[in-house]
């Protein structure tokens, strides 16, 4: 089988305070991207998959149950790049298990290698926001969760995070974008999302641009 | 020894200096001289009843009363230990934790130090057991309240870093590390402050009493260390208990943060 054949994630019956139940599958490669205004509860939806809140529903990975998989692990598969990263450490370096592994990603999203020696308090939102792409990336997850993954960054640096998100959709990674930008939609996703008010429902071809 | 007692006329006489203060609050309109009035009056009402309650239980000796006047000391403690919380869990877990963990240290640290040290006849003797409890209620309560404060402000304060670490796959126990961390130190620092500081700056409140009772300075003094390490011991791990059981109230078994578990802060 190639890719988009395959089955990564399957959601069945989601549910949550905020959110509708909801069903979506996502195959191997696959991007698909959700839209609608803010607090119509994407970021809760992003957050109940990757079981950071209490949530009903059955989840799995590649056949994996999420209930019969620890946690920690599951987040290490499926990992979600929310729209404001947390940081746990003054330095950036810190944050990076290997920083020399995070050095030529942090290069190819046009940051330089120093930035790892830099404090985080005086990293600008773009610098944040590339910085918790690099750390997502060297999980090396299957699937991705982004929410609005370049909001703050420049024309030039959307591409190079387009660049590499493209890249690991072509090696099997599965992603699920939030985004507000229609082109990014039309350019990234697959499939087309709308969420309004909890409830999440599919556009058409081409509706979301 | 030479014990002096006091007459009532020595206690009014004392008093006269709160009736000052009460004056220099009127003369600059404090805003004081009521609150402190009440505040003294309840001092002389609430430490009178106690005196009155300690007399019959000494003279009682037994041990069912003792046991009831030290869950009474402990369900005091915790309440007061809540009260100082902005930040409670919801139901009765905030009780529960704080009363629990100060109810262990209490109880094992008191019989500990009654059994094996101070050999009172018979163990239970309340008139040993209850100021020794009292003095370590007193201490473990201030680090219960410090360290489970601590704890859940700084969950709710780190939030954004605890979670980022789960996100990328770490468990909650090393998400939680540096929150949990902070809060036992909260919990122990004014033990090993006031260690640090025994006798230089001040001369602890027991040792004084002793000597005043007549006792040589250095039994007082032995004595007072022993209710140090009683103090720290007690402190420690009731500081720890509360901690952990509030850790693993804040979390679950997939291990999320569970701050939906907390109130509304009170204003």
């Amino acid at each position: 089988m190639g890719l988009g054949e395959r089955l990564v994630l399957k959601i069945r019956h989601l549910e949550r305070p905020g959110i509708a139940p909801l069903d979506l599958d996502l195959a191997e490669g696959e991007c698909i991207a959700i839209g609608g205004p803010s607090g119509a509860g994407k970021s809760l939806l992003l957050r109940s998959i990757v079981d950071l809140d209490p949530n009903e529903g059955d989840v799995s990975l590649e056949g994996r149950a999420r209930d019969a998989m620890p946690a920690p692990e599951w987040r290490h598969r499926i990992v979600y790049v929310p729209a404001e990263a947390g940081w746990w450490a003054d330095r950036v370096a810190s944050h990076f298990d290997d920083p020399a592994l995070a050095a030529p990603l942090m290069v190819r999203l046009g940051l330089t290698a120093d930035a790892l020696d830099w404090q985080v308090a005086r990293l600008s939102t773009g610098e944040k926001q590339r910085l918790a792409m690099v750390r997502a990336f060297l999980t090396a997850p299957r699937v991705m969760l982004l929410d609005e993954p370049t909001s703050g960054l420049d024309p030039e640096a959307t591409a190079k995070v387009e660049a590499l998100l493209h890249e690991r959709r072509s090696e099997g990674v599965a992603m699920m974008l939030v985004t507000h930008d229609a082109d990014q939609a039309a350019r990234m996703a697959s499939r087309h999302f709308q969420m309004a008010a909890g409830v999440l429902k599919a556009m058409g071809p081409g509706a979301g641009s | 020894m030479i014990f002096i007692t006091l007459s009532y006329w020595d206690i009014a006489i004392a008093g006269l200096l709160l009736i000052f203060n009460a004056g220099l609050s009127m003369a600059f309109q404090l805003g004081l001289g009521q609150r402190l009035l009440i505040a003294a009056t309840r001092m002389v009402v609430q430490l009178t009843m106690v005196g009155l309650v300690l007399k019959a239980l000494f003279a009682l000796a037994s041990p069912l009363l003792t046991a009831l006047a030290a869950f009474v000391m402990v369900l005091f403690a915790g309440r007061e230990a809540m009260a100082r919380q902005d930040r409670r869990f919801e139901g009765y877990w905030s009780y529960g934790i704080g009363t629990s963990a100060m109810m262990s240290a209490g109880l094992i640290v008191t019989v500990f130090g009654l059994t094996t040290q101070i050999h009172a006849d018979p163990w239970y003797n309340p008139r040993f057991a209850l100021p020794i409890l009292g003095m370590i209620l007193g201490n473990t309560m201030n680090g219960v309240s410090l360290g489970l404060e601590r704890l859940v402000s700084g969950a709710v304060l780190s939030r954004n870093a605890i979670e980022a670490q789960l996100m990328l796959g770490a468990d909650i126990g090393e998400a939680m590390r540096g929150v949990r961390r902070d809060a036992m130190r909260a919990g122990l620092i004014p033990t090993i402050n006031g260690m640090a500081a025994a006798g230089l700056v001040s001369l602890p409140g027991m040792m004084t009493g002793q000597i005043l009772a007549g006792v040589e300075p250095v039994e007082a003094v032995k004595y007072q260390i022993l209710i140090m390490f009683l103090i720290g011991g007690g402190t420690g791990f009731g500081t720890f208990v509360a901690v952990i059981a509030a850790s693993r109230r804040l979390t679950d078994a997939r291990q999320r943060l569970r701050l939906d578990r907390l109130q509304a802060k009170s204003e």
